[in-house]
């Protein structure tokens, strides 16, 4: 289990002090699918960085399956079983996606399993397996291959940050059918952050962060019903679209 | 063999033993071995030291191996090799230069290729650099290689220095005739106060040739790298220079580029970038598990790759 208590992240710019998460507590049950969603620059991505210990919190503690896990570093989190996908993967000039699976496997993987986890993200692995991880690959099969990454090790906790971001409508079927498989299969807790309605559908928690706060928590059937009402507000466009009249 | 023999020419020619095909093995100044075959004659040099490698028009599916090391420090090694490629021939060259030197006078290798590449000949060239021994003795290595090609030739040259060598400075001239191809990889490693510099010129003078230089160096601690690259185009041609540099710690790189068309229908190209490594790239690595001195080590091989 993941309980955050009193996450609080603040940098420091010209204009003052910057409260990026601001004293955000919540828990992530074992076996849980958790969808995290809310406006762009609401402070998700820096949430799950605190998490993975890519960013360390100005106060609060993170709590993993009972251990106090705030001091440990990226690598000490990751030997624990938690894992992360980028929202936007790092390129690697000379590192082969192959090498990239079984680095993340922390074992040479044989070429039929670096296939099924290709396959899983929607790529014909043959194409890909020799390919480079770097520039050469567009957007979209980059990202694909980061969430391959994530397929290939076996975590407690495995972080999305916007997996279907850059992913072509073709393919999203296919990743939605990957998601459903994880969250029952060998991930044991899966956190993602989405936009994607047909994501937040595999959620059995459900997470709103808007301003570096939560805003809300609960079961899809809680909290999908909320999203639109509330933003809509915050919407100054659309809300003047309405007051004209037009829809 | 001596056992440290062998395990510099394992470093540098990947020979565990004597190899299959021609060979040359020269030690600490002087030819040690020596094989000929029916297709590829190495002959000594009879006005200076040096060996002439003549390998037959048609050979195809041979190699030549004419490794270097040096284990006695205080010596100062000058070798001219010519080599002669008859047209249509495709051999594999494995050259390289190996020095342990425990001692504390400076030991130094400074070959001088020079490659005559007949018409739709393909060779591909391999040359590993390599350094090791405790003393404070220098180990120096300073290749100069010229290379003219025929029509319709490909050569491809892979030129490796990973470890070890403190200063090296290497002078590469090329000229291509029509509808000639070289590839030129050029990887390099320094650490320590090591020096290299690299100077590359090719020149393009038949129509339809080409070249590609493909640099990828990494520069660590107070270690200082130098490319110069020209690629001149004579001709209706196509030229890709590409360097790449990992820089770290208190190390230097300068990469200056020099592209010049003479004719209106070449096509040159230079690209240069010097950086450090990533953060989100060691990160990357870090959420598998691996520390950050282990994901650099893996950035920084596979780049050198």
């Amino acid at each position: 289990m993941l309980e955050l208590q009193n996450i609080s992240f603040g940098v420091d710019t010209d204009a003052g002090k910057l409260e990026i998460i601001d004293d955000v507590s919540l828990t992530v049950a074992d076996g849980s699918f958790t969808v995290i969603t809310g406006p762009n620059g609401g402070g998700k991505s820096t949430l799950a960085k605190l998490i993975m210990g890519i960013e360390k919190p100005t106060s609060g503690k993170i709590i993993y399956n009972g251990e106090d896990i705030t001091p440990l570093s990226v690598t000490e989190r990751a030997k624990k079983g938690i894992g992360y996908a980028f929202q936007q993967p790092p390129r690697f000039k000379g590192l082969t996606v192959r090498r990239l699976l079984s680095l993340a496997a922390g074992a040479t993987l044989p070429e039929d399993e670096c296939c099924s986890y290709l396959t899983g993200v929607g790529l014909c692995s043959k194409d890909y397996l020799n390919r480079e991880m770097d520039a050469s690959l567009s957007g979209g099969e980059a990202k694909r291959i980061e969430i391959a990454t994530l397929m290939a090790r076996n975590l407690g906790l495995a972080i999305f940050d916007e997996p279907e971001a850059g992913i072509d409508l073709w393919s999203f079927s296919m990743l939605v059918k990957s998601f459903r498989a994880m969250s029952s299969g060998r991930h044991n807790s899966v956190l993602v952050i989405s936009h994607q309605e047909r994501i937040m559908d595999l959620a059995d928690n459900m997470i709103v962060i808007a301003d570096g706060r939560l805003k809300n928590q609960g079961t899809k059937e809680e909290v999908l019903p909320t999203l639109m009402g509330e933003f809509n507000q915050e919407c100054d466009f659309r809300g003047k679209e309405n007051a004209d009249g037009k829809a | 063999m001596e056992k440290l023999d062998s395990l510099l020419l394992q470093e540098i020619a990947g020979m565990h033993d004597i190899p299959m095909g021609a060979y040359n093995i020269r030690k600490n100044g002087e030819g040690l071995s020596r094989r000929s075959t029916a297709n590829i004659e190495i002959r000594p040099k009879t006005d200076k030291p040096g060996i002439d490698i003549i390998v037959a028009p048609g050979t195809v599916n041979e190699s030549v191996h004419i490794p270097v090391i040096i284990t006695q420090t205080g010596i100062d090694d000058l070798v001219y090799n010519d080599f002669y490629i008859g047209d249509g021939a495709d051999v594999l060259i494995v050259a390289g230069c190996g020095i342990h030197n425990s001692g504390d006078s400076k030991s130094q290798h400074d070959g001088i290729h020079t490659f005559h590449i007949g018409k739709n000949a393909h060779v591909k060239y391999v040359e590993k650099h390599y350094g090791e021994g405790d003393g404070l003795g220098e180990r120096i290595l300073n290749p100069v290689t010229a290379v003219e090609q025929g029509e319709n030739s490909v050569c491809e040259m892979e030129m490796v220095q990973i470890k070890g060598v403190d200063s090296t400075k290497r002078d590469t001239k090329a000229s291509l005739a029509a509808g000639a191809k070289l590839i030129v990889t050029e990887r390099l490693l320094t650490h320590g106060k090591q020096e290299a510099l690299s100077n590359i010129e090719v020149r393009l003078n038949g129509a339809d040739s080409s070249a590609q230089i493909i640099s990828r160096t990494v520069a660590k601690d107070s270690s200082k790298q130098v490319f110069y690259y020209n690629a001149v185009g004579n001709d209706k041609c196509r030229a890709h220079v590409q360097c790449d540099s990992i820089i770290m710690d208190n190390a230097t790189v300068s990469s200056i580029p020099g592209i010049t068309a003479n004719s209106a229908y070449a096509q040159i190209i230079h690209e240069a970038a010097i950086g450090r490594i990533n953060n989100d790239q060691l990160v990357k690595l870090m959420t598998f598990g691996l520390t950050e001195e282990e994901a650099e080590e893996i950035i920084i091989s596979g780049f050198l790759k």
